[in-house]
């Protein structure tokens, strides 16, 4: 079943655009990735899918964005519902300078949850869900700061599911991590995909290739190809999709 | 500078060893039965020394295919010549395997006198080996038409094997004293048999090279 369903959406800063009629459907419980070279549009469209694009100013959106049926860019969309649902995931780890249990605690708390054991729990689940529980249960109470990379990427996706999402937007989540780091992000994404529709973009195509279901190139603003990701990636039909994956240019 | 030239370079080499083996492979086959014909066992026994070349020809094939893997991480198109590579050397060095077997058949036979004149083997050669050449210049030209109609030659050498067949069934049935060496040609058909399968395996691999997918041409 389509998750999301984007229809024919421009978006322009100012007047120049940076993606032209884009029309892509995401299935749920499904790992899509966006994958292209440096200005291509990949993290631009990506923005579009929680409005965050509504926080630069200049910009124009046209077209459709639906998720559950609902238009996203609809006048009556309550954004931090919105974002609440869609959560999302940034190249560096930004954890909050708090505690690890008050960085995942603090969604929970914003949308209300006072009650000390339900937080416990969420946050408990949370971490387990984001494969770090069992490396910070003896430290819930001490600087989220004090953890490596890699474990700060996961606390933020903890703190991204402890307020219950269904989609996961991650932007270049891994570019910032050693490959063990990598390697433990990309198999808690196989993890997360049974309960969560995720769209990654990444410049590793190779990540791409390993984590996703599907994958959509983009380049300037277009999208060329989406397909199958074993399709893509071993038969693509499009020249410019052939060259690009096989390094030939970007 | 074009970006990936030292990959492309690396592919034309690793092209070029494939076809060396191919050519090696048909110099072979076209040896081997000569030694059959001719009954040259100073040849026959050359091609069994000859193998081992092939052999370490095949290997080197292999270990620059699973090195340009590890540190090119090809995709797409290059990833399926890298394959198909891989498979044709081994395709190829069978082929060679075949060849030593047809050699061994020559030497078995020795200088005894043939039970018949060798019309049919010789045939069956010729076709294998035109369909070596076809492969090769298919794989070069990427050229998946070539490669399927190449494959269709392997048709008229299951005729002229299943006509042997015949042959040599009703020789062995009127003569028992000939089984021995009726027995040898009926290998030596069914091994040239075998090497026009392996033919229409390498067109297999250049059509997959030219678009991806996996046609089976031996039906």
């Amino acid at each position: 079943m389509d998750k999301i369903v984007v229809k024919e959406l421009d978006l322009f800063y100012g007047e120049q655009q940076a993606l032209n009629s884009i029309n892509i459907a995401m299935k749920e419980r499904s790992v899509t990735a966006l994958i292209g070279p440096s200005g291509c549009g990949k993290s631009t469209f990506l923005r579009t899918l929680n409005r965050m694009q509504d926080l630069t100013p200049g910009v124009k959106i046209i077209g459709q964005v639906k998720i559950d049926g609902q238009d996203i860019y609809a006048a009556d969309t309550d954004v931090v519902l919105l974002r609440k649902k869609v959560g999302m995931v940034f190249q560096h780890p930004n954890p909050f300078p708090k505690s690890v249990f008050e960085n995942v605690a603090y969604g929970p708390r914003i949308h209300g949850e006072t009650d000390k054991k339900k937080l416990s729990e969420i946050v408990e689940t949370s971490l387990k869900d984001a494969a770090l529980w069992n490396e910070v249960k003896d430290r819930l109470h001490e600087s989220a700061l004090g953890l490596s990379g890699g474990q700060q990427q996961r606390l933020c996706i903890a703190r991204l599911l402890a307020v219950g999402p269904e989609i996961l937007l991650m932007d270049e989540p891994t570019s910032a991590l050693d490959p063990i780091s990598t390697m433990k992000i990309e198999e808690l994404i196989a993890e997360l995909k049974d309960k969560y529709t995720i769209i990654i973009v990444t410049h590793n195509m190779h990540q791409a290739s390993r984590v996703s279901d599907r994958t959509a190139f983009f380049l300037s603003g277009d999208l060329i190809e989406e397909d199958i990701t074993s399709v893509l990636f071993t038969r693509p039909a499009k020249k410019k999709t052939e060259d690009y994956i096989s390094g030939r240019f970007g | 500078m074009p970006t990936r030239q030292k990959f492309d370079h690396e592919l034309e080499d690793l092209r070029l060893k494939i076809l060396t083996l191919g050519k090696m492979a048909e110099q072979q086959i076209a040896l081997a039965v000569n030694s059959l014909m001719n009954q040259d066992l100073e040849l026959a026994n050359s091609i069994v020394v000859k193998d081992l070349e092939l052999n370490d020809l095949r290997a080197d094939i292999e270990e620059t295919c699973i090195l340009l893997i590890a540190t090119q991480q090809p995709f797409a198109r290059d990833l399926r010549k890298l394959v198909a590579g891989f498979k044709i050397s081994i395709y190829l060095e069978r082929m060679g395997d075949l060849a030593v077997d047809l050699a061994k058949v020559s030497i078995r036979i020795g200088q005894e006198k043939l039970i018949k004149p060798l019309v049919d083997i010789p045939r069956m050669s010729g076709i294998v080996q035109e369909m070596i050449r076809i492969g090769l210049k298919a794989y070069v030209d990427e050229d998946c038409g070539a490669a399927a109609e190449m494959s269709l030659m392997d048709d008229e050498i299951d005729k002229i094997y299943s006509g042997v067949f015949g042959e040599l069934k009703s020789i062995m049935m009127e003569n028992p004293n000939n089984v021995t060496q009726a027995n040898y040609l009926l290998f030596a058909s069914r091994f040239l048999e075998r090497l026009g399968d392996y033919c229409t395996n390498i067109a297999e691999e250049i059509v997959y090279i030219c678009n991806g997918k996996r046609m089976d041409l031996n039906e």
